[in-house]
């Protein structure tokens, strides 16, 4: 089963992590993922996206106060807390074959890939972010301008 | 005649009929053919008709080697050229028709080449169709266009789906053959996680046909256990009907599954394309079999002796009722005794051995059979068909001794290993003189990033002899999982228990030392019609390069890419060059290995998904007003929103003329937009723009140019200061990934201690530019925010609402008009742009494309980047050194700007352009120079970059760069157009309308 979600909240951050993870830790009481990997407490997920920066993503009712309480903490930090919620498009790719069909898509080694692993790869021929957001399920994330591509060969894959 | 045996084919399924139709005769198989074992069931020797000389051609082999054996396979919508028959299962229902042959393969037209063949040496096209030279393209190629060509191309649309798919593992086995198998079960063994590749629908490989045993059982009992052994391991994969066809770098190998082709119409993917990534590769491809260069050795039913065992022991096939088998080794022997044993004759057996020893050839004399040593065959009788064949001494010129009545002959000249895998990421060969062939140079072979090596080669593919192969493959094996991190597990090895002790002739030409008449007839390259005198011919003509001759000769360059052909030229070349085989070397062996369907490469990419398009959030509604779209980037951005009965230029018109008299909107959500944040974000675009930005005050907006470091323009835009440690960039819509790539690299790689981040907000914002003397009542009517003239100046920005949307509204203009760019949240994007046409309804307004923005800009005399930027354009040759810091001691483009040819005062430099007649002038249209260039063309002093009907105006108007072109305002400039005449220009300010900028600052 392939659906999108959302409206989500998604929130970008650059800078060290010395400074992102607290001010993280208090907006949302998540604690900062290692490297290429993401945090989740079920409603909430932050994710590894590179060695300066994470992508945080919510319910979007909670994405005003969460986003004033990190550019609170953040103030006076070299720190980049944007909103992206409106760039990203993102699928749930649910089911017993969910990893095959995306193995038709993204070169990501699905049996070895992590529980709380997350990839920034391919899907296709567009960019994508991915990880299993509950056993069997996987949570796709791509840009919103080419969303209607990424369902269809999502789709496709599936057949 | 060729014929199916009434007992005996351990693949075939008896009980089933399976009809086929050949040139339209329908035809019966059994499930377990090949399309070439069922043509040869039913007497169809003759299948197709040779490349140069269309002369008659029957199957040679029994796999992807098959040089002759090509067909048209399926109709419609599922045809396919060039299938070889011998790899084709035989389904229900299967069309095939021969190729290469007009009217019929019977009686074939393009014979007569076969007639004239003396007269068409190698090298013959060059050497004869070279003059005069417009000969070729207008009379010479159309004729060899026409009779040229195998199979033919489908002209519908392919009727089935392919997939690809990625896959991961520390061991992928190339060859489910008992080596393969034998090195997989190995590696498994460790733990290692395996893939095994089999290009046939069964495995084993051809063990079971040569009667080997391992262990002491027969083969085929073996394979069984194997397979089961192996499917029940955790991490196994076995994948039937799939070529590994190519090895690449670091591990990463293409394989191309047959998954539908003998079930055409069954729903399922017809390829599937494996992308695989390796930790190490195992090669286990086996070994194929070479001909022999005997005189009219290209005649119907003269076949690899490998063949004709294949094809009587999987499918109860005879070539013939009394075959002869002609060999310089032992392994032929083994058809001979294949053949006798299951009832038929053969006459002779032809070694060119003089003195052949060994188990075989005892157990071949104890058969009774006639064995004639020191012997070769001097000729084929028959045209279509195999009649007899006459012999000589292997060591004289070919005078005939005897003469022997048969249908067929099997032919042995040795077994070369399948290299290709190892050598395709630069695995090195050696020449072994034991086997007549080259074979992996394990001490040289492809490394990965380890250093280690990449690919092993396994079997007979490693040029081990049977005694061997196992312990050779599970050497492999076990040495490739150890080198991906497993420990190796002490596991017995199996070994085959009656092995041949292969001992094989010399190569070369038979007889030896056959007359040029007969180097004429004795083939090397069946399907390119490559002789062992085109060879020589080469040789003489000093070709001494094995790629020369290769090229000059076409030999091994035709579909089959010489996997029968190229070791027999290759002792040709050495014996012309009176060199060893060794220095005359190789070809390079490129994949693929096999050919590779069209369909299989491009995988799920066709239709809708042929490409992603970049969609905007209004999009949608665009498409649902019927506009019209032309590609900018990825993006589909609408060129227009044709009215009624309007065409394009209609539309055009009216959607500027209502821009300048009333207010038109614009998708602008496709534009590049860059946050660049930090304490260091102004230090760092002064240093990427040409101006001045850190010094922009929060609220305002600046136009700024950006070079590349050679001192181009690359891109253009415009910078609002956000606040004091933040900026908004915005870019061309084409330069948004690749200018935020830029700063990316010049912040990682250069000032990686400068303190900026920049995150690409491009999709996260709609971006809706309302444009035109009414744009301001339009805001005023969706209310909520202050945009008068006092509270919002030209270039300056503001939050606040509109319409209840929250808005960020930049006062910037790229037409001329009075203007506002509005950004709301990409998800409001469709909704606050129909807002804004209801507020506007009254005010009539209308949206426009990105036609009409060319045309208002291009009136105003804004340049664009891609029109009037081509990658050799600076700032200062469009007038645009207002726009450059002379204060800043740099930026990126600086250095290259001040080089002598970039300052050079004689550089086009940009210029309006007025046609005299007030018409269009044509686009790209260069202005012509007193005299000519030495090549005897007119020479040019300027070009037109942009030209427009001019609706605002009434006339065309252009852009273009001109040399010396501001200092020359009033000259006329004479333009030449396409196919005569010519168009004279006044060269004019580049700003056409409202120069004095009224009308954007209201």
């Amino acid at each position: 089963m392939i659906a999108e979600v959302g409206p989500l909240g998604m929130v970008t951050l650059r800078g060290e992590a010395g400074a992102v993870g607290p001010a993280v830790q208090s907006a949302t009481g998540l604690v900062m993922p290692e490297v290429r990997r993401i945090v989740a407490d079920g409603a909430r997920t932050l994710a590894w996206m590179a060695p300066d920066e994470w992508l945080l993503v919510l319910p979007r009712a909670e994405l005003p106060a969460t986003l004033a309480g990190l550019r609170v903490s953040l103030a006076g930090q070299h720190a980049l807390v944007v909103d992206v919620s409106d760039a990203r498009a993102v699928f749930e790719v649910h089911g017993d074959g969910a990893a095959t069909v995306l193995s038709r898509l993204c070169p990501v080694d699905f049996p070895r890939l992590a529980p709380d692993e997350i990839r920034r790869t391919r899907l296709a021929q567009v960019a994508c972010a991915l990880w299993r957001s509950a056993p069997g399920t996987f949570t796709v994330v791509a840009f919103r301008s080419v969303a209607r591509y990424a369902f269809d060969v999502l789709a496709n894959a599936a057949r | 005649m060729s014929t199916r045996l009434a007992s005996g084919g351990r693949l075939i399924d008896r009980s089933v009929l399976v009809e086929f139709t050949f040139n339209g005769r329908r035809l019966t198989g059994h499930p377990g053919d090949t399309l070439a074992s069922a043509l040869l069931a039913n007497d169809q020797m003759l299948v197709g008709r040779s490349f140069k000389y269309h002369r008659p051609r029957g199957i040679v082999a029994s796999g992807p080697e098959e040089p002759n054996a090509l067909v048209n396979l399926g109709t419609g919508a599922r045809l396919e050229p060039n299938q070889r028959a011998t790899t084709t299962e035989l389904f229900d229902g299967l069309t095939a028709t021969s190729q290469n042959h007009w009217p019929s393969l019977e009686y074939d037209i393009g014979a007569l080449n076969n007639v004239v063949a003396r007269f068409l040496p190698a090298g013959f096209y060059y050497k004869t169709f070279i003059h005069p030279r417009p000969f070729w393209k207008h009379v010479f190629e159309p004729v060899i266009r026409q009779s040229a060509g195998l199979g033919r191309a489908p002209k519908d649309r392919d009727a089935d789906r392919y997939e690809q798919t990625y896959a991961f593992c520390d061991v992928l086995v190339i060859g489910g053959g008992i080596a393969g198998l034998e090195a997989a079960h190995a590696a498994a063994r460790t733990g290692a996680r395996v893939i095994v590749l089999e290009q046939q629908p069964h495995w084993g490989g051809r063990a079971p046909v040569d009667g080997l045993e391992v262990g002491g059982q027969p083969a085929a009992a073996w394979v069984e256990a194997r397979l089961t052994a192996l499917a029940a391991m955790d991490g196994v994969t076995l994948i039937p009907r799939c070529t590994g066809f190519g090895v690449y770098d670091h591990g990463y190998v293409l394989a191309d599954e047959r998954v539908a082709d003998h079930t055409p119409g069954d729903g399922r993917v017809k390829h599937r394309l494996w992308r695989i990534r390796a930790a190490r590769i195992v090669t286990a491809t086996g070994a194929i079999e070479r001909p022999l260069s005997f005189p009219f050795n290209d005649v119907p039913g003269v076949m690899l002796a490998s063949a004709v065992r294949d094809h009587l022991v999987n499918q109860a096939v005879s070539p013939g009722d009394r075959t002869v088998v002609v060999t310089n080794n032992d392994d032929a022997y083994r058809t001979a005794i294949a053949l006798v044993e299951a009832g038929l004759s053969v006459p002779a057996i032809v070694d060119a051995r003089t003195a052949p020893t060994g188990a075989l050839i005892d157990r071949a004399r104890a058969l009774g059979l006639r064995i004639e040593v020191g012997r070769a065959i001097a000729k084929v009788a028959g045209s279509k068909r195999v009649m007899g064949v006459a012999l000589c001494h292997q060591a004289g010129e070919g005078s005939v001794i005897d003469e022997i009545d048969c249908d067929a002959v099997a032919m042995s000249g040795g077994w070369s290993p399948v290299v290709h895998l190892w050598s395709h990421c630069g695995g090195k060969l050696l020449w072994d003189d034991a086997l007549a062939a080259f074979r992996p140079d394990a001490a040289r072979p492809p490394v990965t990033h380890d250093g280690g090596p990449m690919v092993i080669a396994a079997g007979a593919a490693n040029g081990a002899g049977e005694a061997d192969l196992l312990s050779d493959a599970h050497a492999a094996g076990r040495s490739a999982a150890e080198a991906a991190g497993h420990k190796a597990r002490k596991s017995a090895v199996s070994a085959v228990s009656n092995p041949l002790d292969a001992g094989i002739g010399a190569i070369g030409v038979m007889p030896q030392g056959a007359a040029p008449k007969l180097r004429a007839k004795m083939w090397l390259d069946y399907q390119n019609d490559v002789k062992v005198s085109d060879v020589q011919l080469a040789a003489r003509e000093g070709y001494e390069s094995v790629e020369h001759t290769k090229r000059y000769t076409t030999l091994g360059m035709a579909t089959d890419q010489g996997k029968l052909s190229n070791i027999n030229g290759l002792g040709v070349l050495s014996q012309a060059l009176a060199e060893p085989v060794p220095q005359v070397g190789t070809t390079t062996f490129r994949p693929p290995y096999t050919p590779v369907t069209l369909g299989a490469l491009a995988g799920e990419a066709r239709d809708a998904i042929f490409q992603p398009l970049r969609r905007t959030p209004i999009h949608g509604w665009h498409e649902a007003q019927g506009a019209y779209f032309e590609p900018v980037g990825a993006w589909r951005r609408p060129y227009c929103f044709p009215r009624g009965g309007e065409n394009h230029d209609e539309a055009v018109h009216r959607e500027i003329l209502n821009v300048r008299r009333n207010v038109g909107l614009l998708d602008a959500s496709t534009l590049g937009k860059i946050l660049v944040q930090g304490p260091d974000a102004g230090r760092f675009l002064d240093m990427l723009y040409t101006g001045v930005m850190s010094t922009l005050p929060v609220g305002k907006c600046r136009y700024g140019l950006m070079c590349n470091e050679a001192g181009f323009l690359m891109d253009d835009g415009v910078v609002a200061r956000i606040d004091e440690q933040t900026f908004l960039c915005h870019t061309t819509t084409g330069g948004a990934d690749r200018i935020h790539a830029w700063m990316e690299d010049w912040l990682q790689c250069e000032w990686w201690d400068w303190k900026v981040y920049t995150a690409n907000l491009t999709e996260q914002f709609a971006q809706i530019a309302v444009v035109g003397p009414r744009a301001r009542m339009l805001l005023e009517a969706l209310g909520g925010m202050d945009v008068s003239r006092e509270a919002l100046p030209f270039m300056h920005w503001a939050d606040g609402t509109l319409g209840g949307f929250g808005v960020r509204v930049y006062r910037i203009s790229f037409s001329g008009e009075l203007s506002y760019e509005i950004a709301v949240p990409a998800g409001q994007g469709l909704a606050f742009w129909t807002a804004c046409l209801e507020a506007g309804q009254a005010l009539g307004v209308m949206p426009y494309g990105t036609e009409a923005l060319h045309v208002l800009r291009a009136e105003k005399g804004f340049i664009m980047i891609g029109d009037e930027t081509d990658g050799t354009v600076i700032p200062q040759d469009l007038g645009l050194g207002w726009a450059i810091s002379k204060k800043k001691p740099d930026y990126l483009g600086k250095r290259g700007q001040e080089r002598s040819f970039l300052a050079a005062p004689d550089r086009w430099r940009l210029v309006g352009l007025e046609a005299l007649d007030g018409s269009v002038i044509p686009d790209g249209a260069y202005a012509v120079a007193e005299g000519t260039n030495p090549n005897g063309q007119r020479n040019v002093q300027g070009r037109v970059t942009s030209t427009y009907f001019s609706p605002t105006l009434g006339r065309g108007v252009a852009m273009g760069l001109v040399r010396h072109g501001p200092e020359r305002l009033g000259e006329v400039l004479e333009f030449p157009k396409v196919g005569g005449g010519s168009v004279m220009a006044r060269i004019v300010d580049p700003v056409a309308y409202d120069k004095d900028g009224v009308q954007q600052d209201v």
